[in-house]
């Protein structure tokens, strides 16, 4: 009988976290992948990370009216090392650009990202130097929330929509495929040229 | 007497604070079954209305893509000819593009167009998982045909 191999991968987080699901797949690694993806997206935590006005909201989310806690995202962690979701709520400026590849990389897999609002998803209004035209050049989104800001329960609607994203077992893209696009008008031009 | 005072005190004095609340409004809501009313005023998704014959409204003046201070909407004008009418007047808009993420729904497009073709409703769920995804082009963006009686 083959031995089938999984890879131990260790990650920045000293979580030691089973690689190569896909490769060892069998009937009962599959049925499990599920349970185990139900049980990922149905205990999401968020972490405090507020950038702009968007936080207002992604925190009125959490309150009580509207109670995040009802799909299990019962705790706001303040620390990155806790979380799995991360909530780019607000315009990103290029100082913040690399505090908030840091702060993602310190997450522990798995790992994801909801771009909340118009400056965060692309820049929105904010066609300018200072700002990131989108936060998918710094880490990998895989959900946008369009609004300015969203209204809570168009956040809900964007985290249900991820929660159906993990449910369908989709990883959150790697780091490799991801490319550091520039964006700067002079670049464009000059690439033009 | 000690447990009394240390233990039971401070736990009556707890729950009641909490039958106290029971007693309350409940003011959570469940979004995803129940929706909340939106206020009147609420600007979200964009709708290019038409006139009652099923005309578009559009006449491809590009007055809300200047309006717009996110430069999000793109307008590409052309004639209109009797055989091919889609708007009263002389033009209308062969290509309407809203950049849905790039948008702040400040609703000045509204503000700025003539015939008041577009509109901002009440639907908030538009969120998706690419970028490429959030370009609405026209056919989305256009009402259905009115019923004809």
């Amino acid at each position: 009988m083959p031995k089938r191999v999984e890879t131990v991968v260790l990650h920045d987080s000293s979580t030691p976290v089973l690689g190569d699901v896909e490769k060892a797949g069998s009937v009962v690694i599959t049925t499990l992948d599920t349970v185990v993806n139900q049980v990922r997206a149905n205990s999401l935590f968020p972490l405090t990370f507020g950038l702009a006005c968007c936080a207002i909201e992604m925190m009125s989310t959490a309150g009580s009216r509207f109670d995040l806690a009802r799909f299990g995202m019962e705790a706001f962690r303040a620390t990155p090392r806790q979380a799995d979701l991360m909530i780019i709520a607000g315009r990103l400026s290029k100082k913040m650009a690399p505090v908030l590849r840091q702060i993602y990389d310190q997450m522990p897999e798995p790992k994801y990202v909801i771009s909340m609002g118009a400056c965060a998803s692309s820049g929105g209004v904010y066609n300018n130097y200072a700002i990131v035209q989108g936060a998918d050049q710094i880490v990998p989104v895989d959900v946008y929330v369009p609004g300015c800001p969203p209204s809570p329960d168009a956040l809900i609607y964007g985290i249900l929509k991820l929660q159906a994203k993990i449910k369908h077992g989709n990883q959150p893209k790697n780091f490799k495929d991801l490319k550091i696009v520039e964006t700067h008008p002079r670049h464009l031009e000059e690439v033009k040229a | 007497m000690e447990v009394l005072k240390d233990i039971v005190k401070p736990l009556i004095a707890g729950f009641g604070i909490t039958s106290k609340r029971l007693k309350h409004e409940k003011v959570t809501f469940f979004y995803p079954e129940e929706k909340r009313e939106q206020f009147p005023r609420t600007r979200w998704r964009h709708v290019l209305t038409r006139h009652e014959d099923g005309l578009e409204r559009c006449i491809g003046c590009s007055l809300c893509a200047g309006a717009c201070p996110a430069r999000c909407i793109y307008v590409a004008a052309g004639e209109n000819t009797d055989e091919n009418r889609n708007s009263p007047g002389e033009r209308y808009a062969i290509r309407y593009e809203i950049n849905m993420i790039r948008c702040i729904f400040c609703g000045y497009c509204q503000e700025a167009c003539p015939t008041g073709a577009i509109v901002l409703r009440k639907d908030f769920e538009l969120a998706n998982y690419s970028r490429e995804n959030f370009v609405y082009t026209k056919e989305m963006l256009l009402e259905p045909m009115p019923v004809q009686p």
